[in-house]
Formats: structure tokens, sequence, C-alpha cells
């Protein structure tokens, strides 16, 4: 990552809005605990996993991609495509989600059974159109495929990106999340000047 | 992935240098539990001069390790525990097969249930000592006073408010009990929420006032104050300035050079010899070898799903039923507290996502009229605990499609979004209870965890009142947007209380007025387990004020040799 972007300013600010408020027999006390935990949460950030496969094969990939690209669609602004759901997922079932890759396994393929069955024309999910793609997805809603599918696509968007997932912070800006470590206030609009 | 690459930290020591005792010492003091009871305990018991070994089921996290990844915190568990080792099922009434279902949700390193907590600190108010007196009978429920006053428990309020570091701002609730001294650092600021909730509230006639939290708004004792993070709600907080019992009296315990915190390890019985004497507690160690650390006295310290658990874990020929529980009352009685959420969207930026949680509290329904036709009570507070994780995938309105564009275009309205939460009080019904499950097993091999839980109908009124008390609230606002669901009966418990109340008779209590069980002379119960009533949520406040009064006491008790 660039050591002249955010990660510098943030690790800055996060050490002076932490000392801001303390004396310096604190600052001197608790100085190599403050650094620890700014240099742990730099270090996290350096950490974000290469947008490669490890656990899926490519045509599983675009299967579940496409999948989450009309969960999370990129319409005018980032969705689940330039967020790196996929690697998210693949990242998942190579770690905390390993004991759901059988579970992937096992359901995959009624996606493109269910795309046939509605549209004998078109022989794979990942190739029906978008409007083919919400009316298979509507039709397995509840359905083990989907329900797995639908809760790594949002954690995908929104998770940390070390994690794989919200690739530049895609989904936090998407929601106006700011993942700064340390604020100040005013914090919203309506504490403005209103400190009671 | 950093997580990953990092050593397991299940038999991670102490950070900082500490005495360690061999199990086969005999210790004066053995504490099951560095969560707020047993941190609090700790800390007074090795500073009275006594040598106290703490067993703690978890690792010890240094503050650099807590994480804002909410998967390594709620989905891989960091600090809490982890139904894949101790499993366990649920059931509604003890008419139903127990179902696997893993309802118990504690706080399992180094500091509890303290580390990841919300910090809401208000205290008790006096009728929540002496309602059953006040209010009559319940039918069908245990409903009955502390053998406690708030006038007694007065002075150790201020005691946890003064040692823990609890920040607010006294006499700015009407509702509020007397208290002795201010609050030792002022209220946190305020939030966009805590505005909106103040000016709607006022309108309304109600009494909003500044979260007491145990969260320092400014450096105290040696701690720094809050950065506003943002992440206080189910995660560590990395500056210690949240007043837990890993950064408040779990190093001066320390310091003492008398107590031993020893992690990764997992009591699972407490032995007793043939006088009915408790003679020490036998774990398992990091390497799930059996030891037994030898203790002239023992506390129980482990919440109040882990307490009772333990109890009946440790049957013998003389306690046939479960360690003391002549009465047959371990375990029962189980109060959760009564918890809803009502959202609400305003047209401009809260970014409710920073600083704590709570920041304006209301305790106008403390105690509700009886002609309403039911018991209860409780507070309402604005807050928001929502990550986006959680917000995208657990907040969404009911008529909101959960996927495609307008699902998109509703995540937008995260910065703009808070809460009004309900807590409530829940009555105590016997059936109620933790008990241990006849078929499976922990990775240990102990019988699992059973929790059978059905709110009392009243219960489920008084949060369905609250839930439209703050619907109310958030129409005075003139939020652009309110919803909530429906009120449901809970299967999930944060809060565990009453498994083994106190109480003067020992034919329907557990442990006395000062925490000593009736049936075993060196054997103390302090944590959520000895509540008698649940409050109106914010247990851990109360928890903490019984911790340094049972301290007081037994210290007293056993430098007259009476332990």
């Amino acid at each position: 990552m660039n050591p002249t972007s955010g990660n510098d300013l943030d690790r800055r600010r996060f050490l002076l809005t932490a000392l801001g408020g303390a004396g310096g027999a604190w600052a001197s006390v608790h100085w190599p605990a403050i650094l620890e935990a700014a240099q742990h949460a730099a270090h996290m950030r350096e950490a974000v996993p290469p947008a490669k496969l490890e656990v899926l094969s490519a045509e599983q990939a675009a299967e579940i991609e496409a999948a989450a690209c009309r969960i999370i669609p990129s319409d005018g602004s980032p969705g689940a495509r330039e967020a790196g759901v996929i690697y998210f997922i693949d990242r998942a079932l190579a770690t905390f989600a390993a004991d759901q890759r059988e579970a992937y396994a096992q359901s995959l393929p009624l996606l493109q059974s269910k795309t046939r069955e509605m549209f004998p024309s078109v022989s794979k999910f990942s190739q029906a159109s978008p409007d083919q793609q919400d009316a298979v997805l509507k039709a397995l809603e509840g359905q083990p495929i989907f329900e797995l599918i639908y809760a790594h696509t949002v954690m995908g968007f929104l998770c940390v990106p070390e994690r794989g997932g919200n690739r530049g912070k895609v989904g936090w800006k998407q929601i106006g999340f700011d993942d700064s470590p340390a604020f100040a206030p005013p914090f919203g609009y309506y504490d403005r000047g209103d400190r009671t | 992935m950093v997580a990953q690459n990092r050593p397991r930290s299940s038999a991670r020591q102490a950070m900082n240098p500490q005495v360690t005792y061999k199990p086969s010492e005999e210790v004066d003091f053995v504490i099951v539990g560095s969560g707020a009871a047993g941190g609090v305990l700790a800390k007074e018991l090795s500073t009275a001069g006594f040598k106290v070994v703490v067993l703690e089921q978890g690792p010890w996290i240094p503050p650099g390790e807590f994480s804002h990844d909410e998967i390594r915190v709620f989905l891989e568990r960091q600090l809490t525990n982890d139904s894949r080792q101790q499993p366990q099922t649920f059931r509604k009434t003890p008419q139903d097969k127990a179902e696997m279902h893993n309802g118990v949700i504690y706080g399992r390193l180094v500091g509890g249930g303290s580390v990841h907590f919300t910090a809401n600190y208000w205290r008790f108010h006096e009728i929540d000592f002496v309602e059953r007196s006040r209010r009559g009978e319940i039918p069908g429920t245990g409903f009955a006073d502390w053998p406690v006053t708030y006038a007694e428990m007065e002075p150790y309020y201020t005691k946890v408010e003064w040692e823990v570091g609890v920040s607010g701002l006294a006499a700015s609730s009407p509702f509020d009990p007397p208290r002795s001294q201010p609050y030792p650092v002022p209220p946190m600021p305020v939030k966009s929420s805590g505005v909106i909730f103040e000016r709607a509230a006022r309108k309304l006639g109600w009494h909003p006032f500044p979260a007491p939290l145990a969260i320092l708004s400014q450096s105290y004792r040696g701690r720094a104050g809050c950065v506003h993070c943002g992440r206080c709600e189910g995660f560590g907080c990395e500056v210690g300035a949240k007043s837990s019992s890993l950064a408040s009296v779990i190093p001066v315990a320390q310091q003492t050079g008398r107590c031993e915190i020893r992690t990764a390890s997992y009591a699972y019985r407490v032995e007793t010899n043939a006088q009915g004497r408790a003679t020490g507690v036998a774990y398992f160690d990091a390497r799930r070898q059996a030891q037994f650390q030898k203790a002239r006295a023992v506390i129980l310290s482990a919440n109040g799903a882990e307490t009772p658990r333990l109890l009946l874990l440790s049957s013998s020929p003389y306690f046939p039923q479960g360690l003391a529980n002549s009465s047959g009352l371990v375990g029962k009685h189980l109060m959760i507290n009564g918890y809803h959420e009502v959202y609400a969207t305003f047209d401009e930026p809260l970014n409710e996502y920073k600083s704590v949680a709570v920041s304006r509290v209301l305790h106008d329904f403390y105690e509700l009229d009886p002609k309403l036709g039911f018991y209860g009570g409780g507070g309402l507070d604005a807050r928001f605990g929502m990550t986006p994780l959680r917000f995208g995938l657990g907040a969404l309105p009911t008529d909101v499609p959960r996927w495609g564009k307008a699902y998109k275009d509703w995540l937008e309205s995260y910065s703009r979004t808070m809460i009004v939460a309900c807590h409530a009080a829940s009555l105590p019904v016997e059936a109620n209870s933790i008990s241990l499950d006849s078929e499976l097993k922990d990775a240990w091999g102990l019988p699992a965890m059973r929790m059978t839980y059905r709110d009392h109908p009243d219960d489920l009124k008084t949060v369905s009142y609250l839930s439209d008390r703050a619907l109310e609230l958030m129409n005075a606002a003139k939020a652009r947007k309110v919803w909530t669901w429906p009120v449901h009966d809970q299967s999930f418990a944060v809060h565990l209380l009453g498994t083994c109340r106190m109480g003067n008779d020992p034919k329907t209590s557990i442990v006395d007025a000062h925490h000593r069980t009736h049936d075993v002379p060196n054997l103390f119960l302090c944590d959520g387990s000895s509540f008698v009533t649940s409050g109106r949520g914010q247990p851990t406040m109360t928890i903490q004020a019984l911790a340094f009064r049972a301290a007081e006491e037994i210290t007293a008790t056993a430098r007259r040799g009476g332990v």
C-alpha cells in the first residue's frame, strides 16, 4: 500500500487524539501500548490478501460472482464486483468458513440447474441476462445456495479489507463508514454546537 | 492473513510479571473467573494480603490484539465462548426436548464479559431491592426481596465508580437513587443520537440524562481517555479506556505480588472433604491435563451460567444433587433481561459508528404503573451498536428488499440511522434455568450446558410497552423512517442472572447476604448468579458493587479465622 496514503495520517491522528486528553505521566507510561495498538492497526491495513483464488475453481467463482453481483449490483457505484466479494468468499472458505465448503460444493449445481429449468436456452447462471438472473435468484431465495451466497456477499462488501473483500473500502464508502481509529466530537450533524 | 499467522492465544500467559503458585500449594483463595466480579475480588483480596489464584478459561489478550474485524470478533469468537468447543442445548420449558442451540454468550478471556460489554453503568434503584414487599406476590414466580437494601449497597456503587472508573453526571435524572459522591470523571460527549433522543424526550415531558458508562471520558488513575473509535459494543478497547476488569482491577491485583491469573484453566469441579468443606478446584490446563489447585476457600465468579454448571458438576456422595444445592434451586430462576430495538433514519448524518454506543438514557418507565395490569419496568437509551456488517445483515426494515438495487440504496442510510434500545426487567421463574444436558458433552468430555427459558408473559408485555414508547419518541423526533420488529420470546442470553440467588433462608436461596453458600462454609459465589431480581438491564455495575461488598465481608471473616 502507498505509504503516503491515509495510513500514516490515520496513525498520526490516532496517536495525537489518544494523547490529547492525557497528562505527560500517562503518556510516558502508556506510549508503548498506544504505539503497539496503532502499529497493529496499521499492520492489519497493509495485510490485504492478493486477488487470487485458492479454494474455488474459476468456473465456480464465475457462477458465485454473477449471483453476488445481482445481490449488490454495480449500477453507477461500486458493488460486489468492485469490492472483490468473490475473493472474500474464496478466502472465507479457506479460513473461518472452511466448514461451509461442502455446502457450497453441494448446492452450487442448483444455480445452474435452476437456470436451465427456467431458461432452457441458457446453460450457466453467469451467462443469463441480469433479469433472468434475478428471476433465478428469486426462485432460490431461502434455499441454502442463495442464503450462503447472500450472507457472504454482504460480508464481503462490508468487511475489513484484510478479509479479501471491501477492496479499496468501496463498501464502506458506499454506506458512509469511516474506519479511522479515533474521532473527536462533533461526530455528526445533530451534535454540532449542542454539547451538554 | 494476520489473524491466522499469529500464535493461537489459548495458552497465552499473563503479559505482566506475576507471582506463580504451585497447584499443590494451599493458597488462601482460588477464584474461578476473572470477569467483572472475579477481577474485583482478586484485587480486593490480594490487596488485603491474601494469596489468590484466579482460574480463567480463556487467554490473556493484550490490548494491541483487540481487533476491529467483525469476523474475528463475532464469527471466530475472539472474545467469547466458542460453541464449537463448548456446545449447548436449549429448550423453552422442561417438558420440551432440548435442541442444539448456543443461547448463552459470555466473555471467555482475562477480564470476562467486561472486555466486550457496552459498559452501561446505571445503578439499580431502591425499588429493585424491595420490590416484592412493595408490589406483592406475583403468582408463578419466585419474585422476592433482596437480603440487602440500596442504602447498604450505596457505598459499594460509589466504590465501583471510583475504583474501576465510571463517567457520568450526578443528579441528572430525577429518578436516580441517592448517592454519596459525584462521578469521578465527567460524562462522555453527547452524540447525534443523544441530541435527537434528548430533544424528543423533553418534548414528551420525559427526563433524559447523560449515560453513566464504565468508559473514561478523560485519563484517570494512569489510564487513557476514550478516543471515540466507536468499537465498544462487542469489542475490546485497545487504549484501555473501557473500564474492564482487564484494564482496571486486574493490573492492581497483579502488582500486589500475591495474585496469579492462571489462563487456559477450565475449572470442572469444586472438591470437598468429609467435613463438607471445599478443598480447592480441579481444572483442565492448556494441555487438557487435569490439575488441582488447593485453597483454604473457593470463590466462584464464573458468571450466571458457568457458576451453577460448575456446582452441578461438583456433585458427590455428600452433595448428591450438586454442591451447595440442598435447596434444589442451583441453576434455577434464570433471568436475562428483556431487550428490544427501534430503528430510525434521519435526513442528515449522525455517524453513530463513532464514539461510545450510548450517550443518553431515560428512566421515566423504570416502574410501570400496576394499573397497566402487568408487572414490569425498564429504561430506554439512544444507541447504535451497529458495525457495518451487523447493519448489512441484521437491521433491514421489513419493507425493504433484502438484495438488489433497493437493498444497496438502503445500505446508504447507515450513517443516518440510530436505535432506541429498550431494557427491561425479567421475572424470576423457577423453570427458567441452567442445567446439565443429559447427552451432549463438550470438547473436554464434560456435560454440556442446557438453557431452559421462556419469557414470562409480563416480561413480553413490558418489552412491548417500552417498544411503543420508543416508537413514540422517534415519531416525536420527526424521523424520516421508523421501524422495528414484533416482540418475541428470547433464546439468546448475555445477561446471566439469578441462578444461585441470595437470601436468608437456605430453603429458598443458595448464598447468604454475603455470598457464602448456605451449605459449604468456605465456598462463596459472587457474580450475576447472586441476583434475586433482574433490575432493568445493565447488571454489571451491580455485579461489581456486590463483589466489592463481598470482598469486604470475606476479608473481615477471613481475618477473624472464620473462613
